[in-house]
């Protein structure tokens, strides 16, 4: 049984990260209806931001806020000067543009900071309680705070602000939000931004719970988060928080108590996603189906 | 007017025959590498531009049919002494089933749904090699590096050297390949896979057997894959699974689809070489920075889909198209672009 | 005094030429419709005038030039737009949609117009928390052109708002946009098949046909035309 529970709470750390990265997928394809290739990259560069900070002395907390508001305006650029010339192409085209994306920024990232693996120093003391026999360390607390934190805020955001009302118009019918006077290209560029911003969240809380920061260290969050996304439903972001944490969960546990997983746990979500998607196509949460891509 | 553009792509495609038959007469052994690299990623893309292109079911997951097709013929060479050629037929049926396996499920699935599911299918392979083909080959890695295939006497004549042996083995599959589509997309199937991707219920009302239609397209364009990945055997003299290269591949052939054009019969060809010999370019641009290249690659795609989105192939007729209206006569029939 | 006047529009969609020159105006206060069968340009026509469509003429809002100016900026002008096909946010519920139609407003009256168009349509007051995909067309009908008028427009474009509606719905939604007519003094241009209720709110009219007018009138005048009353009015 304490296995059980730390497994469990090992699963839902990871989760939780997963969610976050989902979180930001969904975000871009609800605005966009783009799948957003490069958000683990994205993610993976705002994270050596936070690295290089801390390691010119700023403090962990101060060097995540810094590199979140970097990647916010970041995530702007993006849309403004990548996205915005080929939003109404093929979705072909678009998906290149990301993959493009994907190459470059990792190896920007790679040129910029080396490819020898860094130490990211945790937000989170290394305190730890033992409840049960079950050991709650900080950290765990902290990733879920952080994500309880990031779905508050973003609920917040969407429901309850003018921006949000219009972050959700556009989404829901582009060319009506046009002819109420909504720039959508405003919203789009908000879009990538806060997208943006969770994923330098996410990986600056994620990388100090593995043994370093690399140049591959968000390739299979990236996997994991659009798997998440993928069971959740890509329109939701409920969906994406939920299929985080069954992702993360479901793979610990599989470690844990499924000899013939052991190296190949990656087969978890895709049985996961395999079995839901046979009989909900859209998702657990997802209202459409998903054509664009 | 029909006939003549007939006649001058027959021209243009005999003449860059010669050429790729010149090739290996013309370049040393190293740099014969990427020709031949290009000549398998011209099948692979071929196969996918016939899944995605034609039928409309993305994949980013090939890279793993590419690696049943590379396992499989590394494996009979290596362990059951077979011939490069006689492993052929069994990597296609292997490749087809393999292919029609995964068609099933994917019927129930579209757009981004499938394309994540393929791509899990990439991330999965490698794991899976680890796990079951690692007793064939070194432990951790699963690279088998089966005999190479050496030139044998009669071929003396125009290939003294193995290399130039394979590039020749590997062109001769790659015309047959190419002729194989090229009357597929021609034929009942080809417009069978159209009529499914532009509207389904309606094929369905016509009497084309969706299902059929789906799953097959998904076992052949498997097939194209997995036959390119035996002939990078050839090539490389290993079959590997790497987590970044099968990952790698599989995007990689569905950039040299669409940046060669899809639905289009040469665009997947074209777009390989692009693919290839642009990361070639992309290397040598910056000499002492090698980390750079995928950067400029990268680039290089973003500014290519910004100039031409509808790939080489449809920016070509576009441009015929404009011409042919200054002189007065009716604009060509475009590709209807892919949904 | 115009507040629309569109002079030699023409436009289409890529290499096919839909208007071929069309010339109308909309004055203060008035209801025009333009009439004409499927494919003749109509919604074309109000998609140039509201910056979706790139067009070439001339479109002035209050003698402006507003040609290749953006959906939005349009929209700004207080040019109100209710798509074919009704175009609400179905996500969204009812009262949302109408705070998005406020969008570009930033006066404190918005709270007070909700409740001013809840007035006219209790139907949607009744729904208010609900999603608006949820609702029948009819109420969907009524909430897009709430949400047009939450925009306080000067000029409002209805194209085809009786398109799969109920008889009954219909006339009711146009006995509305007549007394709205009336009260507020908003000018509207409705694009529409059915003749014989269009006529019956509007002021004037014009016929389009494969994107040119053909014919223009009082509603009156188009009453007694005999090829209007053959080909709209179905009457021989």
């Amino acid at each position: 049984m304490t296995l059980f529970l730390q497994q469990l709470m090992n699963g839902i750390g990871n989760g939780v990260v997963y969610a976050s990265v989902a979180l930001a997928l969904v975000l871009i394809y609800r605005t966009t209806g783009i799948l957003n290739f490069a958000q683990g990259e994205m993610a993976l560069f705002s994270t050596y931001i936070t690295w290089k900070l801390t390691d010119a002395g700023l403090g962990i907390i101060a060097a995540i806020a810094v590199s979140t508001l970097i990647a916010f305006v970041f995530g702007a650029i993006i849309e403004r000067v990548l996205i915005r010339p080929v939003e109404h192409a093929s979705p072909f085209v678009i998906l290149i543009v990301t993959i493009g994306m994907f190459l470059a920024i990792s190896s920007i990232t790679v040129t910029i900071f080396g490819d020898d693996e860094k130490q990211l120093p945790s937000a989170f003391s290394e305190r730890a309680w033992s409840v049960a026999d079950v050991s709650v360390t900080l950290e765990f607390v902290g990733l879920v705070v952080v994500l309880a934190a990031e779905c508050l805020l973003l609920w917040l955001l969407l429901q309850r602000t003018k921006l949000g009302l219009g972050l959700r118009a556009v989404a829901s019918n582009p060319e009506s939000a046009r002819l109420v006077g909504i720039s959508s290209g405003t919203m789009l560029m908000f879009g990538w931004a806060i997208a943006a911003a969770l994923g330098a969240i996410g990986g600056a809380v994620y990388v100090p719970t593995t043994p370093a920061l690399t140049a591959g260290s968000m390739q299979a969050v990236l996997v994991y988060a659009l798997a998440a996304a993928t069971l959740g439903g890509f329109d939701s972001p409920l969906g994406a928080v939920v299929g985080g944490l069954i992702v993360g969960v479901a793979e610990a546990l599989a470690i844990q108590y499924v000899e013939p997983l052991h190296d190949i746990t990656l087969v978890v979500p895709f049985i996961l996603i395999g079995a839901v998607l046979l009989f909900k196509p859209t998702g657990l949460f997802g209202r459409r189906i998903v054509e664009r891509v | 007017m029909a006939s003549r553009r007939k006649w001058t792509s027959f021209a243009v495609a005999m003449l860059v025959l010669a050429w790729l038959a010149y090739v290996p007469q013309f370049y040393g052994q190293s740099e014969l590498v990427p020709w031949s690299e290009a000549l398998y990623f011209s099948i692979a893309a071929l196969g996918l531009n016939l899944l995605t292109g034609y039928n409309g079911q993305i994949s980013i997951g090939h890279g793993a049919f590419f690696g049943v097709g590379a396992y499989t013929t590394a494996i009979l060479m290596e362990h059951n002494a077979w011939q490069f050629l006689p492993t052929l037929p069994i990597v296609i049926a292997v490749a087809l089933v393999v292919g029609a396996a995964f068609g099933f499920p994917a019927l129930r699935l579209k757009g981004l749904y499938l394309a994540l599911i393929t791509l899990g299918i990439a991330a999965l392979f490698p794991d899976l090699v680890n796990r079951f083909a690692s007793k064939y080959g070194t432990a951790g890695t699963s690279l088998i590096q089966p005999p190479r295939v050496l030139a044998p006497e009669w071929a003396s004549g125009f290939a003294e050297a193995d290399d130039q042996y394979r590039y020749y083995m590997l062109l001769v599959v790659g015309v047959v390949m190419l002729i194989l589509a090229a009357n597929l997309v021609r034929g009942r199937f080809g417009r069978a896979l159209v009529a499914v991707r532009d509207h389904e219920a309606a094929a369905s009302t016509l009497g084309v057997n969706i299902a059929r239609v789906k799953v097959g397209a998904f076992a052949i364009s498997a097939a194209y894959a997995a036959v390119a990945g035996s002939l990078s055997v050839l090539v490389n003299g290993s079959a590997n699974a790497g987590k970044i290269e099968v990952f790698r591949q599989s995007i990689l052939f569905l950039v040299a689809v669409v940046i060669g054009g899809t639905a289009t019969v040469a665009g997947p060809v074209i777009g390989a070489y692009v693919v290839v010999f642009g990361q070639d370019f992309a290397k040598d641009i910056f000499d002492d920075k090698p980390e750079l290249a995928p950067a400029v690659f990268g680039v290089l795609l973003v500014v290519l889909m910004y100039v031409l989105p509808d790939g080489i192939v449809g920016g070509w007729r576009r441009l015929i198209a404009r011409r042919s209206r200054s002189d007065g006569l009716p604009p060509l029939p475009s590709a209807s672009p892919a949904h | 005094m115009s507040v629309l006047k569109v002079h030699d529009l023409r436009g289409g969609y890529g290499p096919v030429r839909v208007l071929h020159g069309l010339s109308f105006e909309v004055n203060a206060g008035e209801i025009v419709v333009i009439l004409g069968a499927n494919g003749s340009g109509k919604t074309t026509t109000l998609r140039a005038v509201s910056g979706m469509l790139n067009a070439t003429g001339s479109v002035l809002l209050h003698g402006e030039e507003v040609l290749g100016r953006s959906p939005e900026r349009i929209a700004r002008s207080r040019v109100a737009h209710v798509p074919q096909g009704r175009g609400t946010f179905p996500e969204l519920t009812v009262e949302e949609n109408l705070r998005v139609g406020a969008y570009s407003r930033s006066d404190s009256a918005i709270a007070d117009d909700i409740d001013r168009w809840f007035g006219v349509f209790p139907r949607l007051k009744e729904r208010r928390h609900q999603q608006a995909g949820s609702m029948s067309g009819g109420e969907q009908q009524m909430l897009a052109v709430s949400r047009a008028l939450m925009m306080n427009p000067e000029l409002l474009l209805l194209d085809e708002p009786s398109l799969g509606l109920a008889p009954l719905v219909t006339q009711e939604l146009f006995e509305q946009l007549g007394t709205l007519n009336r009260t507020t003094s908003i000018s509207m241009l409705v694009v529409e098949q059915n003749a014989n209720l269009a006529l019956k709110i509007a002021q004037r009219g014009y016929v389009l046909e494969a994107g040119l007018i053909v014919a223009s009138g009082t509603a009156a005048e188009l009453k007694s035309n005999d090829e209007v009353r053959k080909a709209y009015l179905g009457m021989a």
